[in-house]
């Protein structure tokens, strides 16, 4: 197998190719048998899911490159791709009660949320800027029709044009800036690229931007994050939940990727962006938040915010600051799957509910719903003992190694507004009259926010081998 | 000598009390009184095993005892506790506070006793642990854990102005915090540690020790609260039920003298030395000021809440002169102030429970129909006027002394604010207790309960006997503010002499 030899081993793509030929499989069986499938091809995607996140665990530990260089295998991605493979498939579980619907019952869902997340795991392990862009497509391609998977609905299909709209436009400019970098060093590999660009010149740092842009545009950093709320309001909530959790572990993954392996000549030129666009987004994701009354409206603000805290870490340039992106990145998914879980449940004569006044008395309607939502709550503006607190230490703890003094003050000075609006919902919940009663939730709801709501109590009890990982993860990188 | 982890048994056995609590479901008055009954065990027996603590305590070894470690995140962060001379009656304080506190809440807290008991079983958890913890993020993690079962406290059971005094308690702490954490990660790549006794031994440079303590300085000052970011506690104290005042004044008010005790003067000595007459001006103002302030309440737990302010400024003018009798003076107020002005603010539930309002202009000649609850206040105004005799004076009297030695013109002014408090002490004491009792609404009183007296009266006891006899405290603060007094001198004539010889 000379092929083989050439450094075109097939082994470490293994769990990508169980999915794409799973995927397909379960398209052949939505396709021939109707729209009747559509639990079980969800059911069977979500053991799908399970069974790609299982190979990738068990791969050879160490760093494979496949493909002449174009994909990486290392600690990092193993790391980045378990966590997208479960926000995947925990976002798929979250969705059974969108898609039992009768006018809903539509089996691609499942499937576009398979392909999407194909292209995060080739996305996380590009090597080069060609498979980058090839995953990035493939992830975001799915991500719009999802966007729009509630078609009778307005808002839905707004929601995804607008996705698509900006995102091809993003795409656009990533494109530009990957053919200038392309161009200025006569390479499209990350390794390659790094020999080359030891000096700062004109034309590399272009391409250098408009490559940040578009990878800013992804992961709905600031000034690149208007489509943010609007999706995130219009989509349906499975959607939003899933929105906000894996393709975002994909996008900050390559972000890392691309700025510490093919750029480390060049630090302080994209360190500069990378700070102002991390303020930015802390201080909007705080500010602009406080005046919403829709929850979801509400998250997206959040989730401008927490993008711009995990860039924090990243603006560091350092090993510990991977290491603390890695650290935000978990904790993040979990609390945003979480808060989604609490979203979903709220349902009352069998209308879902979006407001925050909606959540008014919750403690006494439901005090264990409303307890988990108040920790979660606590959690994400970054309060001890919870699981937030870590997140924002293990960022903040490599800025601060940086000297990045400016930069750790201002955020940790709008993680204090940022409390605002969060408190303002616990108070909502423990305060004020209750606004009756909510529905029963529903079992895998149920158990999903059970999972992430003690992984965020409880997680100062096991914080530590969680940490060990997350630094050989981000060892792997330099 | 220890075979079992005491310490770490006194910090999280409230919490077992808490899921206990938790566990026993149901709504109707049987589960209520269990909920009472299980948080009142378990603070007993909390207080019980504290106790223990007590009698193995070595007062000759000044530094740290019941040492836990064990790994926790890697990379020099670990789980250790310990106590010495400084942090362990700031323990016993706040073990012994809490069953008057849950005695205090027996019948004036009738909706979700529940919750509210479980609150409170968390939040001394996270107390005793602020003042048991020995490494930096673990000492941050109880401090600022402390604000979220603060909020709900003050926010579901307190007064009609609850939702803004909830938030401006949790975003002024969080506010001064955050900048602490900061200066908790510039210590750690500093020293490679958060270990709190490897950074007392740990040479903190000069730029550095500026800017760490100022970040401290921004937390700490909030949390004691110093004038002029005391704003916060005369509304939290207002609004929040009688036990949430009493658990803010006795012990949450004393993490910030803790915090300079432990954190600024042993770990920053030359910065202390040279931000030392900015503490000064600030003390003698809060005394001077916050008294006249005090002086014009109409509100009961206002004028405590600021006569709180003023006490506090003798706290950390006391600390901040570094002088054995100034620290250990600061010491002792912090643990007499805790006693009083918490049994002050059960004093005025007393009267809350009875009458529903606070305003002082409702009272007057209670002395008529609650000859017991008269003598009672008499004491514990007393004690904050600082009368010799009770251990108000103790405290006022050393740090005085202690300052007396470093800054004259502060010692001076700070003694304006003893004849100060005299005055609005006994104006609040002549105002409700004496005179004639004319109001219809106060015919109807009635004195003590028994329950009511099972609160105040060992308080009364401890008032005298530390006020007469002061030496257990200080014996057992003794050795451990020597070494931190003598440790912060070496430093800051370390530095004087090089300076001259240069």
């Amino acid at each position: 197998m000379s092929f083989e030899t050439a450094g075109y081993q097939l082994a470490p793509v293994l769990p990508e190719i169980v999915l794409a030929i799973g995927a397909m499989a379960l398209l052949m069986l939505g396709a021939y048998r109707g729209q009747g499938t559509t639990s079980a091809v969800t059911s069977l995607a979500v053991v799908l899911l399970v069974v790609v996140g299982v190979l990738e665990y068990m791969l050879p530990a160490g760093k494979h490159v496949t493909f002449g260089g174009s994909f990486i295998v290392d600690d990092f991605a193993r790391f980045m791709k378990i966590l997208a493979l479960i926000g995947s498939a925990v976002t798929l579980v979250l969705s059974t009660e969108f898609l039992s619907d009768p006018s809903r019952r539509i089996f691609e869902y499942a499937i576009l949320v398979l392909l999407s997340t194909l292209g995060m795991m080739v996305l996380i392990s590009a090597g080069d800027l060609i498979s980058l862009y090839l995953g990035l497509e493939l992830m975001s391609l799915a991500l719009y029709v999802v966007a729009t998977s509630n078609r009778d609905n307005a808002k839905s299909t707004e929601a995804g044009l607008k996705y698509f709209v900006l995102g091809a436009l993003s795409s656009g400019m990533l494109l530009y800036g990957a053919s200038l970098i392309y161009g200025f060093t006569g390479t499209v590999s990350f390794t390659g690229i790094a020999a080359a660009a030891t000096v700062s010149n004109v034309g590399l740092i272009f391409g250098l931007v408009f490559l940040l842009v578009g990878l800013c545009f992804k992961v709905s950093a600031v000034p690149f994050h208007m489509w943010t709320p609007d999706v995130y309001e219009g989509a349906p909530t499975p959607v939003t939940a899933f929105f906000a959790s894996a393709p975002k572990v994909a996008a900050l993954a390559v972000f890392t990727r691309v700025t510490l392996t093919a750029f480390p000549g060049i630090v302080s030129q994209w360190q500069q962006i990378l700070v102002f666009v991390a303020i930015a987004s802390m201080a909007l994701g705080s500010f602009a938040a406080i005046g919403q009354s829709n929850i979801k409206r509400l998250m997206a603000y959040s989730s401008i915010g927490h993008m711009g805290f995990a860039l924090v870490g990243l603006a560091s340039g350092t090993v510990e600051g991977a290491q603390g992106v890695l650290m935000y990145i978990v904790i993040y998914v979990a609390m945003t799957l979480g808060s989604f879980s609490i979203i979903l449940a709220m349902r009352r004569n069998g209308q879902a509910v979006e407001q925050i006044s909606d959540f008014a008395g919750l403690s006494r309607t439901n005090p264990l719903l409303a307890f988990m939502f108040a920790m979660l709550l606590f959690s994400l503006a970054g309060i001890p003992p919870l699981a937030g607190f870590f997140a924002k230490w293990y960022v903040f703890v490599a800025a601060i190694k940086a000297n990045l003094f400016t930069l750790a003050v201002i955020g940790v000075l709008t993680s204090v507004v940022g409390a605002y609006y969060y408190l303002a919902i616990v108070k909502t919940m423990y305060f004020d009259e209750p606004a009756g009663q909510v529905d029963p939730v529903r079992v895998e709801v149920k158990t999903v926010l059970a999972v992430a709501g003690l992984f965020n109590i409880l997680f100062a009890l096991f914080a530590g081998p969680v940490v060990s990982v997350a630094s050989a993860a981000a060892k792997s990188l330099f | 000598m220890t075979t079992w982890p005491i310490l770490s048994v006194t910090t999280f056995l409230p919490l077992v009390g808490a899921l206990i609590v938790y566990l026993s479901r149901g709504d109707d008055e049987a589960a209520k009184r269990n909920s009472r009954w299980i948080a009142l065990w378990t603070t007993l027996i909390t207080f019980a095993v504290s106790v223990i603590l007590v009698m193995r305590f070595d007062p000759a070894n000044p530094d740290f005892q019941f040492v836990e470690k064990a790994n926790w995140l890697a990379t020099g962060i670990t789980y250790h506790m310990g106590v010495d001379g400084i942090s362990l009656p700031l323990v016993i304080l706040t073990t012994a506070v809490m069953p008057f506190c849950i005695i205090a809440s027996w019948k004036a807290i009738t909706n979700r006793v529940r919750e509210y008991m479980m609150a409170f079983l968390i939040l001394e958890t996270l107390m005793v642990g602020t003042f048991s913890a020995l490494d930096l993020v673990l000492f941050y993690l109880f401090f600022e854990g402390g604000l979220i079962p603060m909020f709900l406290i003050i926010g579901v059971w307190g007064g009609p102005r609850r939702v803004y005094a909830s938030f401006k308690f949790f975003l002024y702490t969080l506010l001064g915090s955050v900048l602490m954490l900061l200066a908790i990660m510039a210590l750690y790549w500093n020293g490679g540690t958060t270990d709190i006794p490897t950074l007392m031994h740990t040479a903190v440079p000069r730029s550095l020790q500026t800017w760490a303590w100022l970040a401290f300085f921004a937390s700490f000052a909030v949390k004691m609260p110093m004038w002029p970011v005391h704003t916060w506690l005369p509304d939290a104290h207002v609004e929040a039920p009688t036990a949430g005042s009493v658990v803010l004044a006795a012990i949450l008010l004393k993490m910030g003298g803790y915090g300079f005790l432990r954190f600024s003067l042993p770990m920053f000595p030359l910065a202390s030395h040279d931000f030392a007459p900015l503490i000064f001006t600030l003390s003698a103002i809060a005394i001077i000021y916050t008294s006249l302030v005090a002086l014009m309440q109409e509100d009961m737990k206002k004028l405590i809440a600021y006569s709180s302010v003023a006490h506090m400024g003798f706290v950390t003018m006391g600390i901040f002169a570094g002088t054995m009798q100034g620290v250990a003076g600061g010491m002792f107020q912090m643990i007499s102030h805790g006693i009083v002005s918490g049994a002050l603010f059960l004093c005025v539930g007393v009267v809350y429970d009875r009458l529903h309002t606070r305003e002082i202009a409702a009272y007057g000649g209670l002395v008529n129909r609650m000859p017991l609850y008269a003598m009672t206040f008499m004491v514990f105004t007393m004690a904050n006027v600082g009368l010799p005799g009770t251990s108000g004076f103790v405290g006022e009297f050393m740090t005085l002394l202690g300052t007396f030695k470093v800054s004259i013109p502060t010692a001076f002014f700070a003694t304006f604010g003893v004849i100060l408090s005299a005055g609005y002490a006994l104006w609040l004491y002549r105002k409700v207790v004496f005179g004639a009792l004319v109001k219809p609404s106060l015919a109807s009183m009635k004195d003590l309960t028994f329950r009511e007296c099972l609160t105040l009266f060992p308080m009364i006891a401890l008032t005298i006997l530390f006020g007469v006899y002061p030496k257990p405290v200080l014996d057992m603060s003794a050795a451990s503010v020597q070494q931190l007094v003598n440790n912060y001198n070496t430093a800051v004539t370390a530095v004087k002499a090089a300076a001259l010889l240069q």
